[in-house]
């Protein structure tokens, strides 16, 4: 067991201090932005200053920069199947009524009666 | 020297069935995160529902979000920012041999945690109980809100439930540091040995991001410059 191995990766105060300074800035930011019309941008806007955030925390106060690519694969994997929750869902719900009403059975009674009506 | 020979072999916190102190570190970092991801999983069903719901009633989340104070939402995210840093000064401390500074940290932290919730309930949610905006249970829908304010309940419905779920995870965390601040105090964490603090504080900084998405997702929709 070297020294290496034995003692983990210890972040420096200041990095800790300025990821601290720099999400401070970006919730200033993100509520700034907020307050300029910007239209559909606001919401753009809000949610890429959460996730630069969100990075922010977990590579640096979840140590996730200093840690092993197994874990990572986990985290990226995790955010993964997050988007096909996300996406799949809404994609069923923002298409459901690009097409007709199939108004329940009459649309297969209608096509019996065509078939092998008169 | 014997007895130091014996400490290397085996540090304490050491489980016999790893290789070492850092493969230790990393299966408890792994098994953390695999919890978290189902967490991430949890919250995202909220998300992908809220995201349905306000795209249908933008009008309406629009009028709930304005019912919000963003003052005490920033401040809230400026709070748990705060904790952030010192849940990770705590294990810092930690991994550095400072028991008191690490006891400190935690202390600390448990202190913003614990503000975080009183802004929450006393600036917040008792707020909103008295200008009936609680669905369910005292909700008035107010004339001035017009056609979109039967759909404004629904908007408070995903603030209370959404908020509500990190504000359990807050109160989890604050008996977690408890337990954390009492095995501090007696000794139990080394720079070899802190895997309690380490996944413990990712899983705090994890109620933290949930929070970060939570606050512009809630507070600061629907063209807030058109307001006040």
């Amino acid at each position: 067991m070297s020294e290496q191995t034995r003692h983990s990766h210890i972040v420096p105060v200041g990095v800790y201090v300025g990821v601290f300074l720099a999400l401070l800035v970006l919730t200033g930011v993100t509520t700034g932005v907020a307050y300029i019309d910007l239209g559909p941008i606001n919401t753009v806007a809000a949610l890429a200053i959460a996730v630069c955030k969100m990075l922010l925390v977990v590579l640096f106060f979840m140590h996730v920069k200093y840690s092993a690519g197994l874990t990572r694969l986990v985290i990226v994997a995790g955010f993964f199947w997050l988007a096909i929750l996300i996406a799949l869902t809404l994609a069923d719900e923002f298409t459901r009524r690009w097409t007709p009403d199939p108004n329940s059975w009459s649309v297969l009674m209608t096509a019996f009666s065509r078939l092998f009506g008169g | 020297m014997s007895d130091l020979a014996a400490h290397t072999a085996h540090p304490p916190g050491f489980a016999h069935q790893f290789e070492d102190m850092a493969q230790q570190r990393e299966a408890g970092s792994l098994g953390m995160w695999v919890f978290l991801v189902t967490e991430i999983m949890f919250f995202g069903g909220l998300f992908a529902g809220y995201a349905i719901y306000r795209s249908l009633h933008p009008a309406a989340f629009a009028i709930g979000s304005h019912l919000l104070e963003v003052q005490f939402g920033a401040v809230n995210t400026a709070v748990l920012i705060c904790s952030s840093l010192t849940m990770a000064m705590a294990i810092r401390s930690a991994q550095t041999g400072s028991r008191r500074a690490a006891i400190n940290y935690l202390l600390l932290t448990m202190l913003l945690g614990a503000a975080f919730i009183g802004i929450k309930l006393y600036f917040e949610w008792y707020h909103d109980w008295v200008e009936f905006l609680v669905p369910g249970i005292h909700f008035a829908i107010r004339p001035e809100w017009g056609a979109a304010g039967s759909q404004v309940p629904m908007f408070f419905c995903f603030y209370f439930f959404m908020t509500g779920l990190h504000a359990l995870h807050m109160v989890v965390g604050i008996g977690i540091l408890t337990v954390l601040t009492i095995m501090a105090a007696r000794g139990r964490f080394s720079p070899e040995y802190y895997s309690p603090l380490e996944i413990s504080g990712l899983y705090w900084h994890f109620v933290d991001i949930v929070w970060i998405f939570l606050f512009p997702l809630l507070y600061l929709i629907g063209g807030r410059y058109g307001v006040h």
